[in-house]
């Protein structure tokens, strides 16, 4: 008798896909954006992934880590990931060379719920890093500007130099569809064009947004969401319609290493996107 | 489904048969010293999974080995694949064809279990070519004062296996699990008898009476996930807290237990490279730290509450049951006696006699 069994591995989920590092682009000081595309141009083209998703990312010899999205599904051809050089595969992206090529696999994640986001006004809330995910749902919205309503765009950084895509925000301020808030903690430059202070004072300069159609999406270091939460809800913003996405020590992405667990869920399968009612009913979220 | 009838006496013949086609593992009694009790008195004995070339070797009297059967699918390290300038190559045509005999209920009720987790949403081929290429021989067993799977329901088993042996005294009644379990029975038709009688029936179902008495720890499950989250920041958490040494050795020892760890190694002497998977802890105070140093469980008590609420209340959300399968292996090996039975001892409020208790006593005086 011989025992039958299935090749998985011609199908085998852990296998990274190589794609070549198109572009870097320095954003601040430690941070990087690496512009990275599949081989085959029709693969470049037909590569989906919805806005909040993430891929995990290998340099092979140093290892693998998640990455969410930075570039947005409604412009194919390139994967945008925005990096800043915090771990040994960080640094090891840090040392590559335009035209090297990277493992990548994915993209895991529920991502936002666009589907349902559609029709309703957007409040956008980044502090730092958080431009990483946000970035894609950001540029979709503005891709697909007629399918969304009123869009407010706040982002708060320490520094005009630790600010994200400095140049592509400021310039969204010459467009009359959405309200552009960016905000410096401190402007040693003295030259910054835009607020100063925390992204929290942000908000009063938005206005007239109607609480049951507004989605308000959160992302950023630890300490910020409190603030923000605190603030939106006194829009009346709906617990379910207050979405952030998480970070965690993940080394699949497919619910098996189990590095990302919270509660019954798994970070890399039912979240890196979570509503506040989440946040509240599951404990260690945030 | 079938079940057929084997004396006693035939069973190392069809053992034979069966090893001369497939290497043969099962529980093999080793001497050793019981390190996580010292001053445990006499000489101690401990059961590992090995492999055999005679079915004497076998000691299906094993209650329990230290190590559960999940070493068999989901190794402690292994390479995933290899990598090069070419691409990859899987270690995968490697994984030997294996009978492992012996696998009492509770054992075969974590494979169970890690099988929904390998095989949802992005099936993994390391387990599921390692399932698919052993055969699975379940073995009935007597509990002893550790085992408590009359409590978490996972005594009996109905599937999972490709046969299951009943210990009736002079003959076995084997229940055959799966087609391969099938196969396994008609190459060697002549060791078992079709038809089971009344009175084989009748001593089954005394048996089963009779093991079920046997169970001297009862564990009560009762509204504990709502407990768990009623008591979530209660003080006990950092009473257990305070004695654990985050050594991870629950995690290697549950059959339930599947986290890893993932790393990358360039060889030495060619433009080669290897990524391994092996086991992790949740106990282990680097398992949920980010890159930047961000620490989301950097409190020992907070791993803990994750090892247990994993276990005894989220896991029930998303699979409908717990993931304890009441194999006692936490209650023989934690040095400080924090196990399932403790937990949720202490989490109900009843009396705990445990080294972790008595450590929280001694310095609250």
């Amino acid at each position: 008798m011989e025992i039958q069994y299935t090749r998985y591995t011609e199908h085998n989920p852990f296998h990274p896909e190589l794609m070549r590092i198109v572009r870097r682009h320095t954003l601040t000081e430690d941070v990087k954006l690496f512009q990275v595309r599949p081989l085959q141009r029709k693969r470049a083209l037909s590569l989906d992934y919805l806005p909040g998703q993430f891929m995990m990312v290998s340099v092979m010899g140093t290892g693998e880590a998640p990455f969410s999205i930075s570039s947005s599904p409604s412009r194919p051809g390139l994967l945008e990931f925005c990096i800043r050089s915090a771990g040994s595969v960080t640094n090891a992206l840090f040392r590559l060379k335009e035209n090297s090529l990277i493992g990548v696999r994915g993209p895991y994640g529920n991502g936002f719920p666009v589907e349902k986001m559609l029709g309703h006004d957007l409040i956008i809330i980044v502090g730092g890093l958080g431009a990483a995910p946000l970035r894609s749902l950001l540029l979709y919205a503005l891709d697909n500007r007629d399918l969304f309503g009123k869009l407010y765009f706040l982002y708060g950084a320490r520094k005009p130099s630790d600010m994200l895509f400095t140049d592509e925000f400021l310039s969204l301020r010459e467009r009359d569809d959405l309200v552009p808030l960016l905000a410096v903690e401190e402007d040693d430059t003295g030259k910054w064009p835009c607020h100063s202070g925390m992204v929290t004072h942000l908000f009063k300069h938005v206005k007239g947004i109607n609480p049951e159609r507004t989605y308000a999406v959160v992302c950023g270091p630890p300490v910020m969401y409190k603030f923000v939460i605190e603030e939106l809800l006194k829009f009346n913003i709906a617990k379910h319609q207050i979405l952030m996405t998480l970070e965690r020590r993940m080394k699949c992405g497919t619910g098996k290493c189990g590095h990302c667990a919270i509660d019954y869920t798994y970070t890399c399968l039912d979240g890196p996107v979570f509503s506040y009612w989440d946040v509240l009913h599951m404990r260690e979220l945030i | 489904m079938k079940v057929v009838r084997i004396l006693k006496e035939n069973v190392p013949s069809f053992a034979q048969i069966i090893g001369s086609k497939w290497e043969l593992w099962g529980p093999v009694r080793t001497k050793g010293t019981n390190a996580s009790k010292p001053g445990a008195a006499g000489e101690t004995h401990t059961h590992v999974y090995q492999k055999v070339t005679d079915f004497s070797e076998l000691d299906l009297a094993a209650t329990r080995t230290i190590i559960p059967p999940k070493i068999f699918f989901h190794p402690p390290y292994f390479n995933m694949f290899k990598f090069s300038l070419h691409g990859y190559s899987e270690e995968l045509d490697g994984v030997p064809s294996r009978v492992i005999f012996g696998l009492h209920p509770c054992d075969i009720h974590g494979l169970l279990i890690l099988d929904k987790l390998f095989t949802r949403e992005y099936p993994d081929p390391y387990w599921l070519t390692r399932r698919e290429k052993s055969i699975v021989i379940g073995h009935s067993c007597v509990p002893d004062d550790k085992c408590f799977c009359l409590s978490t329901r996972t005594h009996v088993v109905e599937e999972g296996y490709d046969l299951f042996f009943t210990d009736l005294g002079d003959f076995y009644l084997v229940w055959i699990g799966s087609s391969k379990g099938d196969d396994l029975i008609r190459m060697a038709p002549d060791l078992f008898e079709e038809n089971v009688e009344i009175r084989d029936i009748e001593s089954f179902i005394e048996w089963q009476k009779w093991r079920e008495n046997q169970f001297t720890l009862h564990i009560d499950f009762t509204a504990l996930p709502d407990i768990m989250e009623l008591k979530y920041n209660d003080p006990v958490w950092e009473e257990i807290a305070l004695s654990c040494l985050s050594c991870g050795s629950c995690s290697m020892v549950c059959p339930t237990c599947n986290c890893y760890n993932v790393s990358d190694c360039f060889y030495m002497h060619n433009d080669e490279g290897e990524r391994t998977r092996c086991w992790d802890s949740c106990m282990l105070k680097e398992y949920s730290l980010v890159a930047g140093g961000h620490n989301f469980r950097e409190k020992r008590s907070d791993r803990l509450k994750l090892w247990y609420t994993h276990k005894l209340q989220a896991f029930i959300s998303a699979f409908g049951k717990f993931s304890c399968v009441g194999c006692g292996r936490c209650i023989e090996t934690c040095p400080v006696d924090i196990n399932v039975k403790t937990v949720s001892q202490a989490l109900r409020g009843e009396d705990v006699d445990a080294f972790w208790k008595r450590l929280a006593l001694r310095g609250a005086k």
